[in-house]
């Protein structure tokens, strides 16, 4: 796992109350964390103020799993 | 009081809170709101006003798109320019008022501020943002632009790169980069953003009123033509239909992110 994939993780479980260690690469970041639009919008700002880059959400268009979100992350940093 | 919208004044600073669900969106009910507020507040006893939402998913999430999308729907084509006229006339006045009071108005970001959520966050002189603030247009995206005086506003406060960056893409930026941009002020920890915005007000209560307005009146002019262009752009393009059918996408659409350009 990379180190960008972990921390994303990390931090995402820890902001919504999940269980870091259940969550996989491939699953579905919303699904998993069971977060609404709003939650999603909020998650954003968090992960770009987190890891110090900014992510447009065209970009993000497609990007479901911790997998395809951190690797849009690493692209940027 | 009209539900979801309340306001108290207390030593010379009056709290403007927006809590209408889900996300104070922006229609006929919130305009009504916003009005009954202005021909309520007293500008000779108050020093300054701190607008912020309650609202757990942000500042606002703009025009409300479901009522604009029914109330395009329910009209014949050709008979829509009258209602859209009289409800784009009604918030620019509301804009403007806010625009120029002669007080210190500190708006509150949190969460989503996108569209005329946005707009509305623009008429304020100083703006505080939590670090979970995300500031959007994505009019372009629903075939029309910002028509609630967002584009003038937005011009007279950043640069033109950055007027063209967030309306020509859409996407939305964060805290830290509105604040880069000279848009917002202070950068505050989740949940410290209405503590700032009342130390910034209550510096307000300090100073003399009339210098306090006479120098807002010289820094802060009104950009009156261009919100008039971009008034009469919004209604042209509003009555295509290509907004009746983006709006019914947005309507329809289960996607999480509907917002994405």
């Amino acid at each position: 796992m990379s180190g960008s994939l972990e921390r994303l993780i990390q931090l995402a479980a820890k902001r919504h109350g999940a269980d870091a260690a259940a969550l996989r690469p491939e699953d579905d970041v919303f699904e998993k964390l069971g977060i609404d639009s709003f939650q999603a919008v909020e998650l954003m700002s968090e992960l770009e103020l987190e890891f110090d880059v900014e992510i447009p959400d065209y970009e993000l268009q497609g990007v479901r799993t911790f997998g395809q979100l951190a690797a849009t992350i690493d692209k940027r940093r | 009081m009209t539900a979801g919208v309340e306001w108290t004044v207390e030593g010379g600073v009056c709290e403007l809170a927006l809590g209408r669900a889900p996300c104070n969106e922006i229609g006929s009910e919130m305009l009504a709101a916003l009005e009954r507020f202005l021909a309520e507040l007293d500008v000779s006893s108050t020093r300054a006003l701190v607008v912020h939402s309650t609202a757990r998913g942000g500042f606002s999430a703009g025009a409300d798109l479901r009522e604009l999308y029914h109330g395009l729907v329910a009209r014949p084509e050709g008979e829509q320019e009258p209602a859209l006229r009289d409800f784009i006339d009604r918030i620019h006045a509301v804009m403007d008022t806010l625009d120029t009071l002669p007080l210190t108005t500190v708006g509150v970001v949190h969460g989503v501020c996108f569209g005329g959520g946005f707009e509305l966050a623009l008429t304020c002189d100083v703006l505080v943002a939590e670090k979970t603030a995300r500031f959007c247009f994505p009019e372009l995206r629903l075939g029309i632009l910002p028509g609630f005086g967002g584009i003038p506003r937005l011009r007279r406060d950043v640069s033109n790169a950055v007027v063209r960056d967030l309306l020509l893409t859409g996407r939305s930026i964060n805290a830290k980069k509105a604040m880069a941009a000279g848009l917002v002020s202070q950068m505050v920890a989740p949940g410290e953003g209405l503590a700032a915005a009342r130390a910034v007000a209550n510096q307000a209560t300090k100073f003399d009123a009339d210098a306090l307005a006479t120098t807002k009146r010289f820094m802060k002019p009104i950009p009156r033509a261009e919100l008039a262009e971009e008034k009469a752009h919004f209604l042209r393009l509003a009555q295509r239909p290509a907004l009746r059918e983006a709006l019914r996408k947005f309507v329809e659409s289960d996607d999480l992110r509907p917002y994405l350009p």
